[in-house]
Parts: C-alpha cells; structure tokens; sequence
C-alpha cells in the first residue's frame, strides 16, 4: 500500500539558476491560460450592461455594479420559473446525494475491508471494472428503471441512481486499509455494536477520506448535466446546468447578457469554494486512487 | 429389532443435523451478518442502477423497443444499420476519436508533467488550484465565457485580436465553421482537462519516500530525467493507472461541452458525438434498441482501452 507518511521536502533549490526562472515564467503564463477565462467570468458578473457590450470589448470591470444580479433575481422571478427555485434544486438535489453517496458508500467499503466476507475480493474487482464504465452507458436502462418507478421529473430521479458510485466505495476502501485491526478489536471485546464502531470509530479515522469525496461528489453533481437533461423535462425542476442554457436562450441571445454572466458565476462558484475550504484534505487523500492492477 | 434400532439411530440422527445446520448458519450470520447489512445499500444500488443496466444494454442492443411496446427482437440489424448505414454515426464516432486521440494523452500526459514541475516548486497548493479550478468548473457555464473568447462577431476576443494585428480581415465564425467546430472544443476541453487525475499524480509524487532518491543518486543515477524512469515512475503506477482510466472515460464522453459551444445538431455535424448520437436516438426519437448499440460500442471502446492501460501499467512484475 501507499504510505501514509507525508514527506516533507526540503526546498534546497534556493540558488538562482536561469533553469527555474524559465520553468517559473513558463507556468506562469500556463497560470494565466487557466485563469484567464475565470477571472473574465468574475470581471464580466459586475459588468454593468454598456461594459458588456463595449467594442472593443475590454476584459477587466471598471465600475462594477451589482445590477446583473438584481436583474437576475428580478427580471427572472416575473418569468414563469425564479432563478432562486434553480438554486434550490442544485443545492438540495446535490446536498442530499453528496450525504447519501458518502454514507453507503464508506458503509459498503467498511463491510469489504474489515469483515472478510466470502465473496469480496470479486466485489471489489467487479466495482474497480465498473470506473471503466462511462455513466453515459447505463443511461438508457437508468431511464427506463426511473420511468418504471414513476421517478421522472422527481428530486429521486436525480439522487438515487447516483448514490453507488464505484469510485467512491474504491477510494474509502483503500483508505480504510490504513485503519488498524487491533482497534476495532479492542471496541467489539468492549461491546460495541457494528454499526457504531463504524460511526464513531472508522469514519472520524477516515475523515480526510470522506472529506475528498464530498467535494467530488459535489463537484460532479453540482455540474451534472446528462441526468437532468434525461430525467427531467419540467422547467421548474430543472437544476442550474440546464436553466443556464433557458437563460441564455440560444446563441446570439443579447438581451439577458448581464443576468447570463451573474448566473454563470453564482453557478461556478460553490465549486471552488468547496474546493478551496477542503484543498489540504483533498491532497491527503489523493494518493490512495491509486489502482493495483 | 435391528431395523428398528436403525430407524432410531437414524431419526436421532437427523435430529442433530437439523439444528447443526441451523447453527452453522447461526456463526455465519453472526461473523458476516452485520459486514452484509452494511454492504447491502451499496450492493442492491449498484447492482440496479450500473450493473444489470450494462447488461441490460446489450441485450436491448439485439432489439427494437420504442418503451410504448414491448422490445421485439431485431438479431443484428441494428448493429448493421450503426456501421453501414448511419452517416451520422460515422461523422460521430470520427469525431469522438479524434476528440478523445487529442484530449486523452494531452490531458493524461500534461497532468503528469505539470503536476511533476509543480511538486517541485514554491507556493505549490497555489499552482494546484490554478491549474485544478478548470475542472471544478461546469461545462455549461465556463462555455458562456469562451463563447465570448470565440464569439462569431467583431466582439469576440480572439476575433478582435486577429483583426487588430492584421492576421484576418473579416471575423471568423468559430463556433458555427465546421472547420473550426472540433478545435474549439478540444481547446476547451483541454483547458479542463487537469482534473482529479491531475491532483492524484500530484498527491502520489509527494508520496515518494525521499530516501528512494538518495539511494539511486548513489546507485548512479545523475539527472532528473533518470530519475523519472528509474524511481518516478514505477513508484507512479497505481496512480498512473487511475488517472488513465479517468482520463479514457472523460474523453469518449465528451457531451456537455460540444453542445453548448456547437449546439445540437451542430452545422454538418461538425460537433456531434457518440454520447450526442446516443442522446438523440435514445431520448428524442425514443428508438432505444438502436442507441443501446451505440451505448454497446462506446461501452466497448472504454472498456477495452481500460483494459490495455491496466496491462501497461500493472504492478505485477
């Protein structure tokens, strides 16, 4: 396995050689590659409207203004749908499968690792096959099963399929390998239920583990957009992704210009926060999505 | 007497049998009972909502099935129709390939480098972020922001620039050229392509125990190039492999992206992709046999390339 020790190393390469300065000044411009166009995302949300459509078109704000936000919940509240019940199918369809996904599936990785069950060597062969599987694959029968299940158009078509994810019980199994036997021994000769050494014990062992899989699964289902685009045709339960694109209402659409880029903001940015507020844990974890094979 | 005795032995026999069973089944449940009640949620989603669906793909695949009536056998006609028939689906598969040729090593090979430099220089976590916060980003959105980047009139940046260092004299239509289609959205793609593959090499490269370095640098080893193909890598393998499959899976699935930026059906097709193909056979025409197929065959494709980076990187030897 992996160790788990962090190594520190030592930043010896203080010295001055034209090798770094260049290496520096290179990913420096590859900074500004990446966030170039997030930083003109941020810069255009507080545009006010005669900035938007400047020629030439000017990259940085010069008197930011909130108005595009205000538009935004204004303008769009007169419209049959808010933006605001937008927000609220994201968050609440993502909050509830973000704690769901990370329930059963540390839950399953726990009963894999530590129980020694018959069987789950091939279990976890058969899970480690499915991260070769596209989700875009099993779609169809998803589509079928949740119409069957009277789920369309529901928050369920969105949350069930996408609780049992493969590499979510993979990266918790991996990581609870670290936790050791001898412990949760000692709480079983001590009484303790199943359920609880699980909870009480494994899971604040396993916290950096569990904290990189929420920001995943935030991430991913904050920005699905395949399953609301199948499983969900009412507007108003309809989740950012896809009420972006009925703001935007096509190409060449000019009028909602300043509401579309405080849109797009309020869109991106719960992503990178949540990044930015687990960034330390994330990179504890991420060794452990190494696959043996 | 003695066929009696034995019916007594015997009896008495099975009445100990009975309970034995009953007790093995006891100390089973009681050693593997609570590990299977806590597999069970994962198990029962995973098995319904992943596995039978691939299998049940392949079988509607043989099929034709509108969901009003019953599937009804089709042998391989679709699959013939897929290969023969469906220009469409040839234009597709083309431009998934080349999407998936260019995004696919780019992506898995930039985020090793890049993460590689990146291990070894200042202010680490902030290079990190900037590189990793493409890839927080939603498809949909951040293509409102490149729209403008490639927009098809004089306000578009990239336009704008051209026109003002005097490489072209009239804007060109980005987004709607066919010629210019399939570069948009592999620049695009490209620019989200440092993703979690990217932060697992990272994480694995702080990993590698130093000492591991200071032995080769004894055993002869001189530069840092050496040291990537003699330590680096083989230590990377496992990490290596995952950000392979990661970066497989996320570029024959290019969907989102393609969309917004070409829209849908995008001028001669010059954006359609397989999982595009595929959403239009299965969710607007409701012809669900003949996008199993397609689902089959982009099943395959990832599966099978899946298969070949876990021989290429296997630890085993």
């Amino acid at each position: 396995m992996i160790m788990a020790q962090k190594y520190k190393k030592k930043k010896k390469r203080k010295k001055f050689s034209w090798g770094w300065f260049f290496t520096y000044l290179f990913m420096f411009v590859l900074v500004a590659f990446t966030s170039l166009p997030l930083i003109y995302m941020v810069s255009s949300a507080f545009k006010p409207l005669d900035e938007l459509f400047l020629y030439p078109p000017r990259f940085f704000v010069r008197k930011p203004t909130l108005r595009n936000f205000s538009e935004l919940l204004t303008t769009l509240d007169s419209t049959a749908v808010p933006f605001t019940r937008y927000v609220f199918n994201s968050l609440f369809t993502t909050i509830v499968t973000v704690m769901g996904t990370v329930i059963i599936c540390s839950m399953g990785a726990f009963a894999l690792e530590k129980y020694d069950l018959p069987w789950a060597n091939t279990i976890f062969n058969i899970v480690v096959a499915a991260l070769m599987f596209s989700p875009q694959v099993t779609q169809i029968p998803n589509y079928l099963i949740v119409n069957k299940l009277g789920m369309i158009n529901t928050y369920w078509s969105l949350i069930v399929p996408k609780l049992a994810v493969a590499y979510n019980l993979f990266l918790m199994k991996q990581f609870m390998e670290e936790v050791p036997d001898e412990l949760l021994e000692a709480a079983k000769i001590d009484g303790a239920r199943d359920f609880r050494i699980f909870w009480t014990i494994v899971m604040p062992m396993a916290r950096p583990a569990w904290a990189t899989l929420i920001v995943f699964s935030f991430v991913s289902n904050w920005n699905d957009y395949f399953s609301p685009l199948v499983f969900i045709t009412s507007q108003t339960m309809k989740t950012l992704p896809l009420a972006l694109q009925t703001i935007q209402g096509g190409p060449g659409q000019v009028a909602r210009s300043g509401a579309m880029a405080a849109a797009t903001f309020l869109t991106t940015l719960p992503t990178i926060l949540i990044f930015l507020f687990m960034q330390s844990r994330v990179m504890e974890t991420m060794a452990y999505s190494g696959i043996k094979a | 007497m003695d066929v009696n005795v034995n019916t007594v032995e015997q009896s008495q026999n099975e009445m100990q049998k009975a309970p034995q069973k009953r007790d093995q089944f006891k100390a089973f449940w009681n050693r593997y009972g609570p590990g299977y009640l806590m597999l069970a949620p994962f198990m029962i989603l995973f098995i319904i909502f992943i596995l039978l669906p691939v299998v049940t793909a392949i079988g509607l695949s043989f099929t034709n099935y509108n969901i009003l009536q019953p599937p009804k056998w089709a042998g391989i006609t679709n699959y013939r129709l897929l290969f023969t028939d469906d220009d469409v689906f040839l234009i597709a598969l083309r431009n998934t390939l080349l999407f998936a040729v260019v995004t696919g090593p780019i992506g898995f090979f930039a985020s090793f480098f890049f993460a590689w430099i990146i291990d070894q220089l200042k202010w680490r976590n902030a290079f990190a972020l900037a590189f990793y916060a493409p890839s927080l980003t939603s498809g949909i959105a951040m293509s409102v922001v490149w729209l403008y980047f490639f927009s098809a009139d004089r306000y578009g940046f990239l336009n704008n620039i051209l026109i003002n260092i005097g490489i072209i004299s009239e804007p060109i239509l980005w987004n709607m050229n066919p010629d210019t289609i399939l570069p948009v959205i592999i620049i695009v793609s490209v620019w989200m392509s440092m993703g979690t593959g990217f932060l697992v090499f990272l994480a694995g490269l702080q990993n590698i125990p130093r000492e591991y370095y200071e032995a080769a640098a004894i055993d002869g080893v001189q530069n840092r190039f050496q040291e990537l193909a003699y330590i680096t890598f083989p230590c990377m393998k496992p990490q290596l492999l995952f950000g392979a499959i990661n970066a497989i899976v996320n570029s024959f699935g290019v969907f989102d992206v393609a969309v917004s930026i070409a829209g849908m059906p995008s001028p001669n097709y010059a954006g359609h992709t397989i999982v595009a193909h595929l959403y239009d056979h299965a969710f607007i025409r409701f012809n669900m046999g003949y996008a199993s197929v397609i689902a089959v065959v982009l099943f395959l494709l990832t599966f099978l390339l899946g298969r070949l980076s876990m021989k290429i990187f296997s630890t085993d030897n």
